[in-house]
C-alpha cells in the first residue's frame, strides 16, 4: 500500500456540499462561504501530513477513528446546563467580564459586561463577528498568525470550523475582568472550534479558555482547532488555556501568537484530558522588544497520548521568549515535546530560553523531548534544557524518614517537581485546578497501587 | 515511660557483603551515647538499618524500640514511632520547601495519632516552626527555600537539626552531622543539640572524629571496629581515642 493511498483511507470524508450546508445554516456572507470554500479545495487537494515528516513521525494519528470522529457533529440540543459549573464560574479572580460557552460546537451563552461593551471591547461568537462587527473579524480571521494552508488539519479547519470566539481589545484600553470562554462536548464526532484574539496597540487583557468533554462518551470524538493571538505594539495578553478533555477525545490544534513591538504576551497551557493531542503552539516575536512566556503543565496517565510542538521565533532584535513545560507521566502514557527557538539573521540581541523537564512515574511510560535552536543572528543568547526523570529512591527515603508513607511521599515529590512551572502561573486559582487535576491522577495511582 | 532503642546481634549486609557482624547497643531515652570508629567500620550503616533504608538488608538480629520490632515497620512507622535520623548527606528534594516538608513530616504523626486529624493549622505550624528557629538561630527565610537544595554543608546540618527539633522524636541518630562543618558551624549546631538533649530525647551520636564530643559531652562511648562494638566506656573512651587514635583498637581486635 503506498503512502498516498494510506493516506485517502485515514483523511475523513468532508464534502463539499458539507461546507455548503454550514454556511447556511450559519447564514454567513458570500466572503466567508468563498472563503470556506476555497479551504475546502486546499483540503481536498493536501494529503495527510507525512508519518516521516519531523512533525509527526513520533505521533501517529492513524489511531484516531475517523469514522466515528470524523462527521460534523450537528442538532446536539444540549445547552449551557451541561457544562459544569465549575467550567463557567469565574477561574481567575472572584468576577469575570464575560463568558462565552459552546456545546457540541454551538454556541449556548453569551455575555459581556456593559462597562466593557462601553470601552469597545469585542467579545462575541464568530456568527456575531460575521454579521456586526465583519471589517475586523475578516481582517484577522485566519490571515495574520495561523493559515489555511498549514497542512490538511488547518484546511480541514477552515473549510469546516463549527464554533469560535472573537476577543477585540481595541487601542489603549485595559480589560481589568478577565475574558471566560468554554468548548464543551457531548458526543462523538468532530467540532472544529477557533479562538481568536486581537489586543490592539498598548491595550491589556487576561482571557481564560477552556476545553471540556463529558465522560462516559465510548466513541472518539475530534477537534480540530485554531488559536490565534495578535498582539498589539506595547499590548499586553495573558492567556490561559486548560484542556480537560474526556478519554475519547483527539484534538489537534494550530495556535500561533504574533507579537508587535514591546507588546508582552503570558501564555499557559494545562493539558490533562484527551486520548490523543497535538498542539502546535507557536509565538512569532515580530517587533524589536517583543516578549513572549510560554508555561506549559501536562499530566498524562492510562493510555494518553500528547504532542506539544512548539516554536519559538525571534523576527526581530531585542526580542525575549520564555518556554517552561512540565510534564508528568503514568500507567503506559506516552507524550512528546519537540521546541525549537529560530533566531532570524537580524534579530540580534535577543534572548531565547526552552526547558523541557518529564517526571516518568510508570516503566511503561515514556516520554520524548526534543529541543532544538537554529540561530542565524551572531549576538543573542539562547539556553535550551531537556531531561526526563524518575521517581528517585532517596528522595523518597528521606521523606519517608520523616514519618510520611510512601504514598505522601511521592505526592509531595511530584508536587515538588511541578513547583517551578506553578511559580510562573500568577492565578491562584488555575494553580488549584491543576494541582488538583494532579493528585486526581496520582490518587487513581495509588488505587491500583 | 522511657522508650529504649535495643539493637541485638544485628547483622546487615549491602549487595550480599556483610557490614554488621553482630552489634550489640542499647540507647535509653535520656542518655546520651557516641558511637566512634573509623571509615569504614560499618556506622554509617548501623545509622541506615535503623531507620530501614530498603538497600540495608538485615540478615540477623533484632532492633526493638519501645516494645516494638523495627524490622517488621518500614522507614516512616519507625519515624512516627518516634526514631529520628539526621542524615550524613541529605538528600535535595526540588520544588518542596522546608516549611512545607515539614509540615507534611507533623501532619503524617498526626494523621497517625488521629486518622480524622486534619492537619496542624497554618498559624499553628507557623508559630512553632518560627520558635525552632529561632531558638537554633536559622534564618527565617531557611523555611521557604527549596528542601537541602543548593544549601552550604552547615546549612544542611542545620536543616537536620531543625528537623530533629520540631519533630520531637524519643531517640535520634546522627550520622556524622560533624562533619564537613568548620568550628563556627560546629558549635552552631552542636549548641542546637544540646538545647535538645534532656530526659525526653536519647542521642546516638556517630562520628569519627572526637572534637564534636567536646561539646556533647556523651555519657556512653562505644567503638565499633568491622562491623561490631568492640570497646564501650565513658567519656574516658572518647578521649582515650582523642589521645591515641584508632590503632590500639585495631590491633586489639584484628583477626589475622
Amino acid at each position: 500500500m503506498t503512502l498516498r493511498t494510506r493516506n485517502k483511507l485515514i483523511a475523513p470524508t468532508l464534502t463539499r456540499e458539507m461546507v455548503e450546508q454550514l454556511s447556511a445554516s450559519k447564514n454567513e456572507p458570500s466572503w466567508l462561504l468563498n472563503a470556506r470554500l476555497t479551504a475546502w479545495e486546499l483540503y481536498d487537494t493536501l494529503n495527510m501530513p507525512s508519518m516521516q515528516a519531523e512533525a509527526w513521525r513520533r505521533t501517529d494519528y492513524t489511531t484516531i477513528r475517523w469514522e466515528q470522529a470524523g462527521s460534523l457533529v450537528q442538532g446536539s440540543s444540549a445547552g449551557v446546563e451541561v457544562i459544569p459549573a465549575e467550567n463557567l464560574a469565574p477561574l481567575i479572580g472572584e468576577a469575570q467580564g464575560g463568558l462565552i460557552a459552546a456545546v457540541d460546537g454551538k454556541i449556548v451563552h453569551s455575555e459581556l459586561s456593559d462597562a466593557l461593551k462601553a470601552q469597545g471591547i469585542i467579545f462575541c461568537d464568530f456568527e456575531t463577528a460575521a454579521r456586526e462587527h465583519e471589517a475586523l473579524f475578516r481582517t484577522h480571521l485566519m490571515t495574520t498568525a495561523v493559515h489555511p494552508n498549514e497542512d490538511k488539519f488547518a484546511a480541514m479547519h477552515a473549510a469546516f470550523w463549527t464554533h469560535g470566539v472573537f476577543l477585540y481589545v481595541p487601542r489603549g484600553k485595559a480589560v481589568e475582568l478577565p475574558l471566560h470562554s468554554v468548548f464543551y462536548n457531548t458526543t462523538n464526532g468532530l467540532t472544529l472550534g477557533h479562538v481568536l484574539v486581537v489586543v490592539e496597540e498598548g491595550a491589556q487583557v487576561t482571557y481564560l479558555h477552556e476545553y471540556r468533554s463529558a465522560s462516559g462518551v465510548e466513541q472518539h470524538m475530534a477537534y480540530v482547532g485554531m488559536t490565534e493571538l495578535l498582539i498589539g505594539e506595547r499590548a499586553n495578553l495573558r492567556y490561559v488555556a486548560l484542556q480537560d478533555w474526556a478519554a475519547n477525545a483527539n484534538d489537534i490544534r494550530h495556535e500561533r501568537a504574533r507579537v508587535a513591538a514591546n507588546g508582552q504576551l503570558d501564555w499557559i497551557i494545562g493539558t490533562m484530558g484527551g486520548r490523543f493531542v497535538k498542539q502546535f503552539a507557536e509565538i512569532e516575536l515580530d517587533g524589536e522588544g517583543a516578549f513572549g512566556r510560554m508555561s506549559g503543565l501536562f499530566f498524562a496517565d492510562t493510555n494518553q497520548f500528547f504532542d506539544h510542538d512548539t516554536q519559538q521565533n525571534h523576527n526581530a532584535p531585542h526580542t525575549t521568549s520564555d518556554l517552561l513545560f512540565k510534564g508528568a507521566l503514568k500507567d503506559e502514557a506516552r507524550t512528546v515535546w519537540q521546541g525549537m527557538i529560530k533566531v532570524l539573521p537580524n534579530a540580534q540581541k535577543t534572548d531565547g530560553f526552552q526547558a523541557n523537564r518529564n517526571l516518568v512515574l510508570s516503566k511503561a511510560a515514556r516520554a520524548d523531548s526534543i529541543p532544538g535552536l537554529e540561530i542565524e543572528a551572531n549576538d543573542v543568547r539562547c539556553t535550551h534544557a531537556a531531561t526526563i526523570g524518575k521517581l528517585e529512591d532517596e528522595p523518597i527515603f528521606y521523606l519517608m524518614s520523616r514519618g510520611m508513607t510512601r504514598q505522601d511521599a511521592e505526592r509531595l515529590i511530584v508536587a515538588g517537581f511541578f513547583d517551578p512551572i506553578m511559580q510562573r502561573i500568577p492565578f491562584e486559582e488555575v494553580r488549584a485546578r491543576l494541582t488538583a487535576h494532579i493528585e486526581e491522577k496520582l490518587e487513581r495511582m495509588a488505587q491500583l497501587a | 515511660m522511657t522508650a529504649v532503642l535495643e539493637i541485638r546481634n544485628l547483622h546487615v549486609s549491602i549487595d550480599g557483603k556483610p557490614i554488621l557482624k553482630g552489634v550489640n547497643l542499647t540507647v535509653r531515652q535520656g542518655e546520651v551515647h557516641a558511637l566512634m570508629g573509623r571509615n569504614g567500620s560499618g556506622k554509617s550503616t548501623l545509622a541506615y538499618a535503623l531507620m530501614g533504608h530498603p538497600a540495608y538488608t538485615v540478615d540477623e538480629g533484632q532492633i526493638i524500640f519501645d516494645g516494638q520490632d523495627l524490622l517488621e515497620m518500614e522507614a516512616d512507622a519507625r519515624s512516627r514511632a518516634g526514631l529520628f535520623l539526621a542524615f550524613q548527606y541529605p538528600v535535595a528534594v526540588p520544588g518542596v520547601t522546608l516549611a512545607n516538608f515539614l509540615r507534611a513530616s507533623i501532619n503524617a504523626r498526626r494523621k497517625e495519632a488521629n486518622p480524622e486529624d486534619k492537619g496542624i493549622s497554618i498559624q499553628e505550624f507557623r508559630r512553632l516552626l518560627m520558635g525552632k528557629m529561632q531558638s537554633l538561630k536559622v534564618d527565617p527565610s531557611f523555611a521557604g527555600r527549596y528542601l537541602n537544595e543548593g544549601f552550604s554543608g552547615g546549612e544542611k546540618k542545620r536543616a537536620e537539626i531543625l528537623q530533629l527539633a520540631t519533630l520531637e522524636p524519643k531517640i535520634a541518630v546522627l550520622d556524622e552531622t560533624d562533619s564537613g562543618l568548620d568550628i563556627d558551624a560546629l558549635r552552631v549546631v552542636a549548641d542546637g543539640i544540646n538545647n535538645l538533649i534532656g530526659p525526653n530525647l536519647g542521642v546516638l551520636v556517630i562520628t569519627h572524629y572526637e572534637q564534636f564530643l567536646n561539646y556533647i559531652k556523651p555519657q556512653f562511648v562505644h567503638v565499633m571496629y568491622d562491623g561490631r562494638v568492640v570497646e564501650e566506656g565513658g567519656f574516658d573512651l572518647a578521649e582515650k581515642i582523642q589521645a591515641q587514635g584508632y590503632d590500639w583498637v585495631a590491633e586489639k581486635y584484628a583477626t589475622a
